[in-house]
């Protein structure tokens, strides 16, 4: 899947992307190329960056520096109107699922297709029962939102996010708030969508195992900085491998958090912190 | 007798009608926009249908989902006329998108327009 898809040019490529919110810098010189039909798992802990990452990529921050491109287009120069030309093509699956809780289900769905296009409402309709398919909630097409499960939110999420049958898909946290089965059922969606669509998808997660489920590449964030990017198995192995085997800090980071482990680099830090001068400063 | 119409719009490239067979020969691709002018197209094939309909696809590059809910709709009008609509000349790209949507087996699919007519 990889080698194959490499061979064509991204459908996403960030250069020497850098972000600064007041004096703290939130992401510096980052460098990602996400190719047609792969999934890309962008991974970190909270306050990585990845989320901040994800926003440049719907076109919601602009960047300090650097260089976003969609579909071989720069968006973080671009107008809002062409901005949201390039967005047509592209659907996000929020966190939240974001649901308007006074529209039924197939509403939601319908709506961005309604704001979009000029098509008759009896083709919208059909599209809807359509997509509502896809995602296994056609029977739920009445419901409102307060009605549904957690998962089944998320599903009519991804149903919205898929109504213009989009290119890309951003998923924003997929399985934040799910019980461990429903994540895993979400997961293969994604997997499931991303083939039968032929999209790319853009996954932004910290729950190892969904990461590892349906990447096909990883890229992995630590305040701020890509640490790596790579194939799925070539993150397996790290996870894997012994931490004496790893010369470097940044593998041993790295494995570190993709083995949730307690000990390593990453808590290494806190306790080299100078709390007790800290402490004894301010009295 | 055999009636012959070009079209100058884009998509709806020619319209024959033989006897009691309309043939839709459409070029292109099928898109969000596209798609309202053979919804048009069709709609007015169906106010008076014949007994089959057939859309020639075999010059369709792409087609996306509202146009397969736009042949849905046109098949729902020709069944409750008591109609046929039979497709043909679909290609891969085109045949996956019936596939993704499990709609591969709720049309009448052949190879050629001669093919379709005498089925």
């Amino acid at each position: 899947m990889t080698e194959k898809t490499e061979q064509k040019p991204p459908i996403i490529e960030v250069r020497a992307l850098t972000k600064s919110f007041g004096s703290q810098q939130v992401l510096t010189g980052i460098n990602l190329d996400v190719y047609e039909g792969e999934i890309m798992v962008v991974m970190g802990g909270s306050g990585c960056g990845k989320s901040t990452l994800l926003r440049h990529l719907i076109g919601s921050i602009v960047p300090d520096k650097g260089s976003i491109k969609l579909f071989n287009r720069e968006i973080s120069t671009m107008s809002e109107p062409e901005l949201n030309d390039v967005r047509k093509r592209f659907g996000i699956l929020f966190q939240s699922g974001a649901l308007i809780n006074s529209m039924t289900v197939g509403d939601n769905v319908a709506l961005p297709i309604r704001e979009h296009t000029a098509l008759d409402e009896r083709t919208i309709e059909i599209m809807v029962k359509i997509k509502l398919e896809l995602v296994n909630l056609r029977e739920h097409a009445d419901k409102m939102p307060a009605q549904l499960s957690g998962g089944m939110k998320k599903r009519a999420g991804l149903a919205r996010a898929i109504a213009l049958d989009p290119q890309i898909l951003f998923y924003d946290e997929p399985s934040a708030g799910l019980d461990p089965v429903t994540s895993a059922e979400i997961d293969q969606l994604i997997i499931d969508l991303t083939r039968k669509l032929n999209v790319t998808s853009v996954v932004v997660t910290h729950e190892m195992d969904s990461a590892f489920t349906i990447a096909d590449r990883m890229c992995m964030l630590d305040k701020g900085i890509i640490l790596k990017v790579d194939t799925r198995r070539e993150f397996e192995l790290l996870r894997e491998s012994s931490v004496e085997k790893l010369s470097n800090q940044r593998d041993q980071l790295i494995r570190q958090f993709l083995r949730g482990d307690a000990e390593g680099p990453l808590t290494r830090c806190k306790e080299k912190s100078n709390y007790e001068e800290d402490l004894l400063e301010r009295v | 007798m055999t009636d012959q119409k070009n079209n100058s719009n884009n998509i709806v490239k020619n319209i024959i009608r033989r006897d009691d067979v309309v043939i839709l020969q459409i070029v292109g691709e099928i898109d969000m926009h596209s798609s309202t002018e053979l919804r048009g197209e069709l709609l007015e094939i169906s106010q008076n249908p014949p007994a089959q309909t057939i859309i020639n696809m075999s010059e369709v590059d792409f087609m996306d989902s509202s146009g397969v809910a736009v042949l849905i709709e046109a098949l729902q009008l020709h069944r409750r006329n008591s109609s046929q609509l039979k497709l043909v000349g679909i290609n891969q790209r085109v045949r996956s998108i019936f596939e993704i949507s499990r709609l591969d087996t709720i049309f009448e699919i052949y190879d050629s327009e001669d093919e379709a007519i005498s089925a």
